[in-house]
């Protein structure tokens, strides 16, 4: 079984159009959608839920007002500014460390559990995926992705699948961390302009840091040509396969409109080089 | 005033409407880029930076010959930061800081009964101040720059953002260019603003991502408006989602190749195309008028 995750570093260079075109052509596999705070590809592959689970990670601090003598020992320890001058919480800055309620002493800090998303495993026409939604201005978007990844994996070998196609996050921190774990190709979707670039270059040195192999496919390519060309002797200069240049394709956002991956529909000179590209990963696995 | 721009989806153009509406508005803004994860703003405003300071925060570090292995430490921290082994039949126990889970909280130094757990700076990032002069004009005046980047292989960028904040000058224009994305970093950049711009795009992943962040400022409490990027390349649902949650539409930017020539070269649309400065002047004046409402 193979481990494929989709990142871009920077976003909207078309990550979830190439998974979702992915698991459309990828035989006796598992999806994941790791994008836990913005997740786009539900609306690519329409999974109908069959699992629910919440998600509970972390804690926040609560004041019960009757037993607090008001003494302010809690604010002047938080480091994270989130006791307000009236000895209230600020419950978007708590990040549940409970120094405050070890530290009060009338023992009027409690510190409670938050639910803080859910996690489905669903059936779609391509076969089953693993996904989740984290709750508005959460935490720990980390251990969701983690709890997505082992989920889909213990899937896939229930199934005997042979691959895990997983949607990555956006950007380098700790969701990207999570969803590079145990992967045998990340495959990084950029598109020809400076800043896509960068923050490609910036999210391969995360790859490399956790000694996970890195492909490219430059999306869009055609829109600025010499970006392209800077970025194919970017990926020689740092003997890193181009896996494809998809040009950018107005039927993209029309198959996308119409909740079709790009492989479903009619035409489209993308669709032709997304399978190609797909030939090449499916080479560099083997 | 604090304007942040914002978009629950990456690659709406959130960095694009920040960078030119700053550069259109008249009298030194400060502009803070606190997409520490991805910061992009300079390859527009190509700032001289005049000064670097590291971010660090705190971490445990145990004096293992003070330390009995008790366990207090393991059992205040409430990220598994600490592993302790206690010593049997006259073997040393041991003990494990991870210091990538750390939040630095103080509590394990704190309690610790034996003294034995000294705090020490980790570096994970840094906040580099400067200017940009990417277009001056007698109005546009002095624009100072301020952004963060976290360093390859950290997972927490909100310490780095609250630096970056530090710096606000709240007599000044600010702008702040938000990470995308709904969970603790938007937050972090987000908070204490006056108003907050949401970039979206008229696709299905646009309006279930805008949606989301409309959430994140409801909670906030913040106001906000929306500005439509690719007005032209999707379909009417974003339109009808903002008239039935009754959010003002501050403005539509139509795709043009060569607006997306010139941001893929890393140039701002006004400096190409200086006709752009009033649309942006007029989607600033929309949010003072918005603001003002309130
Ligand atoms: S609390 Fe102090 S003495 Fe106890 S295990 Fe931790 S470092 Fe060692
Ligand atoms: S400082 Fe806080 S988060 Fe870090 S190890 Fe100590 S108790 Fe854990």
């Amino acid at each position: 079984m193979k481990q494929i995750v989709i990142i871009s570093g920077k976003g909207g260079t078309g990550k979830t159009v190439i998974t979702g075109a992915f698991a459309a052509l990828a035989e006796n596999k598992v999806m994941a959608d790791c994008d836990v705070d913005a997740a786009d590809l539900h609306l690519l592959l329409q999974p109908d839920i069959k699992e629910r689970h919440e998600f509970r990670s972390g804690k926040t601090a609560v004041i019960d007002k009757e037993k607090c003598i008001k003494c302010g020992k809690c604010a002047a320890v938080c480091r994270f500014n989130a006791i307000n001058n009236d000895l209230t919480i600020d419950r978007v800055s708590c990040e549940g460390c409970a120094f405050c309620s070890f530290i009060c002493p009338a023992g009027a800090i409690k510190m409670e559990e938050n639910v803080s998303g859910e996690w489905f495993i669903s059936e779609t026409r391509f076969g089953p995926m693993v996904h989740a939604k984290l709750g508005i201005a959460e935490e720990n978007s980390g251990k969701l992705v983690s709890l997505v990844r082992k989920q889909a994996k213990e899937l896939a070998e229930r199934r005997n699948a042979d691959w895990v196609i997983v949607d990555g996050a956006p950007g380098i921190g700790c969701p990207v961390i999570a969803s590079l774990s145990g992967i045998d190709c990340a495959v990084v979707v950029t598109e020809p302009t400076l800043s896509g670039l960068h923050d490609a270059n910036r999210v391969i040195g995360v790859a490399k840091h956790f000694g996970v192999s890195c492909g490219i496919i430059v999306n869009k390519y055609d829109l600025n040509m010499s970006m392209t060309e800077r970025i194919e002797n970017y990926c020689k200069d740092n003997n890193i396969g181009l896996i494809g240049k998809i040009h950018f394709d107005k039927s993209v956002v029309e198959s996308m409109v119409n909740g079709k991956t790009a492989i479903e529909y009619p035409a489209g000179i993308a669709k032709e080089e997304i399978i190609g590209a797909w030939q090449v990963l499916q080479k560099k696995l083997k | 005033m604090i304007i942040s721009v914002a978009s629950g989806k990456g690659g709406t153009g959130k960095t694009t409407i920040a960078v030119n509406m700053a550069l259109s508005i008249d009298g030194g803004v400060q502009f803070l880029d606190c997409d520490a994860e991805e910061p992009n703003a300079h390859i527009f405003l190509k700032p001289v930076i005049k000064q670097s300071k590291k971010v660090f925060i705190p971490v445990p570090e145990i004096d293992e010959k003070k330390c009995t292995y008790c366990g207090r430490c393991r059992q205040v921290c409430a990220y598994n930061a600490i592993a302790v082994i206690k010593g049997t039949g006259g073997k040393r126990g041991s003990i494990l800081v991870f210091s990538n889970l750390c939040h630095g909280c103080g509590s394990c130094s704190y309690f610790c009964p034996e003294g034995a757990i000294k705090e020490v700076n980790k570096e994970i990032g840094e906040v580099e101040i400067g200017s940009s002069t990417a277009l001056t004009t007698s109005t546009v005046g002095f624009m100072q720059f301020i952004h963060g980047r976290l360093n390859i292989g950290e997972a927490m960028a909100p310490p780095v953002i609250r630096q970056i904040k530090k710096y606000i000058n709240p007599t000044r224009t600010v702008i702040i260019d938000a990470p995308p994305g709904t969970s603790c970093p938007v937050v972090e950049a987000i908070k204490g603003s006056d108003f907050c711009v949401l970039v979206t795009e008229p696709t299905p992943f646009g309006l279930n991502d805008l949606v989301l962040a409309v959430e994140v400022l409801r909670k906030l409490a913040v106001p906000f408006g929306v500005v439509i990027n690719r007005s032209d390349l999707g379909n009417k649902k974003t339109d009808e989602y903002c008239e039935s949650e009754n959010i003002p539409i501050l403005m539509r930017l139509p795709f043009k190749k060569e607006i997306a020539m010139a941001y893929s070269k890393g140039e701002p649309i006004v400096k190409v195309f200086p006709e752009y400065r009033k649309d942006f002047r007029q989607l600033f004046d929309a949010i003072k008028e918005k603001k003002g409402s309130l």
